[in-house]
């Protein structure tokens, strides 16, 4: 089994506050992994340690058998919607091609153009092209997002909650192209989320995130009641948390 | 009206003038985009320590003032990035420091209200040979840096994380930027003055931003923008005799306002 991710006791301090404790997971190559938590557990912090914007504090992280910064060209990233300056002057193209050329566009060859378009055309996105980013609903600016990422043809593709701030509909439309972008091309996939039923009905590994591992292994027996409770309840009390398996595995 | 291009004077403060709104304008668009002219306002402040230094000891107030605001410019880039304390709160200490040294330094002269008053409101009539070829050298260094960096700091403008995350070097090239945001600040005192060097540094930029679409055009939109305004601005001061930097700041607010109104009745409609 090749391993895309491996995490080997991972701890990361942030300003005195211990994010992460004593990660330790191996993701094997072409699976797509969920991770779930509740606000402040650590899930951003993870993916951006990974990405190798945070240091751990503690432990060590191997992409593809080697250190971060070594594989970084093959990591790719998807940040929150909401984090989008809407101020910026820019058009989707632009965007797409800074994931190409890891810098910003000053002009846009004919090629770049040809590569970005089909990218987008995948996506069913490239009437998007040449819209200002800030004209973009949530669920496009996911595509274009996302066409930036895939235009490098990434081995591992890294989503911080592709679907918070989206509708529904795209919402389900993105997750379906996530999961067939996984299925058809073997890229490794990890997305934060909070959407235990994307999760669970996308994903093939779960790790359950509350600032320490709570569950790591596969999606369809991550979610039991005991799980979620360890996860999402404060020390003590369970909030009487319920994921619902039979319901969803019936309907 | 044109001549008043035979005197020298005028000579000087045009092509300094041109050259330094072409950097001021150029810096503006990532002053403005990243949200930091509280910054240009803090270098302008500590840029008036530097001049009175410089007033005090007989020495070329640019030279005493550069070094003055390139420490507040790094401290403020370096404390962002360690301290836990706020950018806007360290640069309101810093500049406050620099501006009491100032004022303790312009009390130690005597004579001093001529000299200070051209450096706080801007003054033609004080651009002098080193002064143009300050700006020579200021307009090269900003044209490599453009070529050089433009691509780097748009990027990081848009997504500092995704720029880091790409493995761009942020950090070393918000130093640069600093930097350069510094000296062009310094040099464009004389013309501009002290107090109203921040609206110099920010206005172009807001301008290019109401009416560009992409962050290239927003570049030139910015320069050509900054160029014009600071021509007509030296003939206007010249011919009613006002301080060049407000008559400059005057003009820029007008277009500013005047875009800002138009672009509400565009949207409105």
């Amino acid at each position: 089994m090749d391993v895309a991710l491996k995490v080997d006791s991972l701890s990361v301090y942030l300003n005195k506050l211990h994010i992460l404790r004593d990660l330790s997971f191996e993701l094997p190559v072409g699976e797509y992994m969920a991770i779930v938590g509740p606000n402040g557990s650590g899930k951003t912090t993870l993916l951006k340690t990974v990405l190798g914007l945070i240091s751990a504090t503690d432990g060590r992280i191997k992409v593809f058998g080697n250190d971060i910064s070594e594989h970084n060209s093959k990591i790719s990233y998807v940040p929150q919607v909401k984090t989008l300056d809407r101020t910026f002057p820019a058009q989707s193209i632009e965007l797409v091609l800074s994931g190409l050329n890891k810098k910003w566009s000053f002009s846009i060859s004919k090629t770049e153009k040809k590569l970005a378009y089909e990218m987008l055309e995948k996506l069913s996105a490239s009437h998007l092209a040449d819209k200002q980013l800030n004209k973009l609903s949530g669920g496009e600016l996911q595509r274009v997002y996302l066409a930036r990422c895939l235009i490098t043809n990434p081995s591992i593709l890294l989503l911080d909650e592709p679907a918070t701030g989206i509708d529904l509909v795209c919402e389900k439309s993105v997750n379906h192209i996530i999961a067939e972008y996984n299925k058809n091309f073997n890229t490794t996939i990890i997305m934060v989320t909070h959407d235990w039923s994307a999760a669970y009905h996308h994903t093939s590994y779960t790790l359950l995130l509350n600032k320490q591992q709570v569950y790591f292994g596969p999606s369809d027996k991550a979610f039991t009641d005991l799980n979620l409770q360890r996860t999402f309840s404060h020390m003590g009390h369970d909030h009487g948390i319920k994921f619902g398996l039979k319901e969803i595995s019936n309907a | 009206m044109l001549e008043m291009l035979q005197f020298p004077f005028i000579q000087r403060a045009l092509v300094a003038g041109i050259l330094i709104s072409t950097s001021a304008s150029f810096y503006s668009i990532f002053v403005v985009q990243r949200r930091i002219s509280y910054i240009g306002s803090g270098l302008a402040h500590a840029a008036f320590g530097g001049v009175a230094l410089g007033l005090l000891l007989g020495f070329s107030p640019v030279l005493t003032a550069i070094p003055f605001t390139l420490i507040v410019g790094i401290l403020t880039v370096y404390l962002q990035e360690k301290s836990k304390i706020s950018a806007d709160s360290i640069i309101g200490i810093l500049y406050s420091i620099s501006v009491a040294l100032g004022i303790i330094f312009l009390a130690l002269k005597e004579n001093y209200t001529a000299d200070a008053y051209n450096y706080l409101f801007g003054s033609i009539l004080t651009v002098n040979t080193d002064d143009v070829y300050i700006s020579i050298v200021l307009f090269f260094i900003t044209v490599f840096v453009f070529l050089m960096l433009w691509k780097n700091w748009a990027y990081a403008t848009f997504d500092r994380e995704m720029a880091k995350a790409d493995r761009l070097p942020v950090l070393r090239d918000d130093y640069i930027l600093m930097i350069m945001t510094s000296i062009t600040i310094v040099v464009a005192i004389k013309i501009v003055g002290v107090i109203l060097i921040t609206a110099y540094v920010v206005i172009p930029g807001s301008f290019s931003r109401l009416i560009s679409n992409k962050f290239r055009d927003m570049t030139f939109v910015s320069i050509a923008f900054g160029i014009l305004t600071s021509i007509i601005g030296l003939f206007v001061s010249y011919e009613l005799d006002l301080p060049s930097g407000a008559v400059i700041i005057v003009i820029q607010s007008i277009i500013f306002g005047f875009t800002l109104v138009l672009n509400k009745f565009r949207f409105n409609s």
